[in-house]
């Protein structure tokens, strides 16, 4: 397996960045998600590292090896589209054959291998149909098997869910990340789903207008992201974020609202914005409705999720906080409400740079 | 605003029945939503209740008076669909004011202007009025078109998937602002969509549909914890739910190749499917029954885990990131009365077994 090496690798086209200098490290056996809305630049990285896009500046490295200029088949990396690609005429066997009957290999290896990938996948009943016959997430497992049988170094996928609904894409989800938990292949893995990039991977690169806004582990980029794009970007909805205004340890919030500022952050907000606008930010979850809550507002909205609800409140006529309560939650809309916030999870942005600000002394 | 009756609509096309005896009252203010995959009469359904498709067998009426010889126009119902329908060349203000300068109607400019005005502010898309159609998002688009549907005061909302083209996070936000809107004007809707999150979300009543049949009835919580038959069930909630093969075994239900007896109240019958909420799925110190976690997926709000008990995998939802590692024995309990029972075809057998 490999290690995949970016070194200020950028992509442009004439004078417009696709991708903007980025330098990033793949461990051998990761799972790296490139996530990010369409345009982002995160496929033109993919495709750059495939070698199918040649690069405008930078250094990528396999393994050490530099291979910035090295044809895509000289670098022992498969591929999954979001399209499966597959032929047509072929039975789902022969499918996955082909590429090792492609290199020469011979016959009774090539069974080998086939039946390797075949019993990884649960897909014996597959073997003698025709792709179309399949259904689309069979579809993917032929793909998949087809890119495995290969023992590459690397898997590269680009949004190979796409094209699943709903129903096949959790499954598919959870059986892409059991399988790479067998078998530790390093893959990067393009998706603009949120959802997939969280549940799957061991770090995800969030990008946005050409460049990396933040690179993490699940946990941090929910918890701790860098900027207002990421804060919005992950989690459905995204984090609440009310612009205030910051003076003497207090940020003043829309309605008659105010949210005092932990002792420990008062000296990075005062050096970061002295007194002045100030972005909270909180997680739905943060939010608890309570009888003597310390913030008002009043109700827009209650979604029932079955689970869960997920009360909308205004703090003013332009600003609205989700709130995330019990599946018993449920008021009249233009009910006041009364909430408090969990300080381990409120979080504070400069409304400019859009960058968090963090207690000095943490990353 | 009206109430809609539907009684024993049938409809054929060559080959196939797309509506197979289909009956439902919609309340005069109600949020009414009609659930299910491509092909389940959703959309046929719809175009009954506007005059534009003509069915074989039972009457539509609205506000108690059958509609069938009606013609589109009469029946005074406005639509919402996927596509907007907007003139790409007049401005937001023109488009909106629209519907209001038909013939028919010949409202006076000044209270033409009041209403666009009205619903632009409710809408918020009073800073759009004088921009072309065409040099809108998506997402204001479709506010737009809303917004003309709403700006004439039909008798009805007639809307099918106005909200499927929109991105992730637009979605989530017009889901809102469509349930505010409806909640505070009491406008009679009949919302089509194949989303089940849409459907929990903003319905008073949901009707799940399947092959041109109605399948349940029911506020969102009665679909959600009493699913009429699997179908439902695995219809709606997210990760889907765990569905078993079980049987009765010794005065307990013993789920098949696996180690999971679950207390019986005595009339089981001797086979039987059992449905499990992931979220009820609940790990605990001392559960008292235990598995090995083969997988975790984090998304952020919760975390999906994967547990397996002999030859089968439960899908458990968990609050929060997980400091569970993965091959981990966990123990863990089933919230025993929201178990859901059904019969091997798929009926709900009741809600205690």
């Amino acid at each position: 397996m490999a290690t995949i090496q970016l070194q200020k690798v950028e992509k442009k086209f004439g004078e417009l960045y696709a991708v903007k200098p980025m330098d990033l490290t793949i461990a051998d056996g990761e799972f790296v998600s490139l996530l990010g809305p369409s345009g982002c630049g995160k496929t033109t990285t993919l495709r750059m590292i495939s070698g199918l896009e040649t690069v405008s500046g930078g250094m990528i490295s396999l393994d050490g090896r530099n291979v910035t200029w090295r044809h895509p088949s000289d670098r022992n990396i498969a591929f999954v589209f979001q399209l499966y690609a597959l032929y047509p005429h072929m039975n789902a066997r022969q499918n996955i054959s082909f590429p090792l009957q492609a290199e020469g290999m011979d016959k009774a290896d090539i069974e080998k291998r086939v039946e390797e990938v075949v019993k990884l996948l649960r897909i014996e009943t597959l073997l003698n149909t025709r792709p179309s016959k399949l259904s689309g997430g069979d579809k993917q497992r032929i793909a998949l098997a087809r890119a495995l049988v290969r023992r590459p170094a690397a898997f590269l996928m680009d949004e190979p869910l796409g094209a699943l609904d709903a129903e096949f894409r959790e499954t598919m989800r959870a059986e892409i990340k059991r399988l790479h938990l067998n078998i530790h292949a390093t893959t990067v893995y393009v998706t603009h789903d949120q959802i997939e990039a969280m549940a799957m991977s061991d770090r995800i690169v969030v990008m946005s207008a050409a460049e990396v806004q933040q690179v993490g582990t699940p946990a941090e980029v929910y918890y701790d992201p860098a900027n207002l794009f990421v804060a919005r970007f992950i989690g459905s909805p995204g984090m609440n974020l009310i612009e205030g205004h910051y003076g003497e340890g207090v940020i003043r919030l829309p309605g008659e609202n105010g949210y005092p500022v932990p002792n420990g952050l008062r000296a990075s907000i005062e050096n970061a914005i002295g007194d002045g606008p100030a972005v909270v930010g909180f997680r739905p979850e943060a939010a608890e409705i309570n009888a003597q809550g310390a913030l008002t507002g009043n109700v827009y909205a209650t979604d029932l999720h079955g689970a869960y609800t997920m009360l909308h409140v205004n703090l003013n006529e332009n600003e609205i906080v989700h709130i995330r309560g019990d599946r018993t939650v449920s008021f009249p809309i233009g009910t006041q409400v009364r909430f408090n916030l969990n300080p381990e999870m409120v979080r504070f942005f400069h409304p400019e740079t859009e960058k968090a600000i963090r207690q000095e002394g943490r990353p | 605003m009206s109430s809609i009756s539907l009684q024993n609509i049938t409809k054929d096309f060559p080959g196939v029945r797309a509506l197979d005896n289909v009956s439902f009252d919609i309340q005069d203010g109600e949020f009414f939503v009609l659930l299910g995959p491509t092909g389940a009469g959703k959309t046929t359904t719809l175009r009954v209740i506007a005059g534009l498709t003509k069915q074989e067998g039972g009457s539509v009426s609205f506000d108690g008076q059958v509609t069938d010889s009606l013609t589109p126009a009469d029946r005074d119902v406005a639509f919402v669909f996927q596509q907007y329908s907007l003139y790409p060349t007049m401005t937001v203000y023109e488009n909106l004011a629209f519907p209001l300068r038909s013939p028919m109607r010949r409202t006076p400019e000044p209270e033409i202007r009041k209403k666009v005005e009205h619903v632009a502010q409710t809408l918020r898309i009073t800073h759009l009025l004088d921009r072309k159609t065409a040099r809108l998002s998506g997402g204001e688009m479709q506010r737009v078109s809303i917004g003309r549907a709403i700006v004439r005061e039909p008798r009805v909302f007639l809307m099918d998937e106005p909200l499927s083209n929109l991105d992730a996070k637009l979605r989530e936000a017009l889901r809102v602002e469509l349930q505010h809107l409806q909640k505070t004007q009491g406008n009679t809707t009949l919302f089509v969509t194949h989303d089940q999150i849409e459907a929990l979300t903003m319905a008073d009543r949901i009707a799940v549909m399947n092959h041109g049949r109605i399948i349940q009835i029911g506020t969102p919580n009665d679909i959600y914890d009493r699913p009429a038959t699997t179908f439902v069930a695995t219809l709606v909630g997210t990760p889907r739910i765990n569905l078993f093969k079980a049987k009765r075994d010794n005065g307990s239900i013993l789920i098949e190749n696996s180690e999971l007896h679950i207390p019986s109240t005595g009339n089981t019958p001797p086979q039987l499917l059992l449905g499990i909420r992931p979220e009820d799925v609940k790990p605990a110190s001392n559960g008292r029954f235990s598995g090995q976690l083969i997988l975790t997926e984090p998304l952020g709000v919760e975390t999906i885990l994967h547990i397996q008990s002999g030859g089968q995998t439960l899908l458990s939802l968990v609050p929060g990131m997980t400091h569970l590692m993965l091959n981990d024995t966990i123990r863990f309990n089933l919230v025993q009365d929201r178990l859901h029972y059904f019969s091997l075809q798929g009926k709900r057998l009741g809600d205690r077994i």
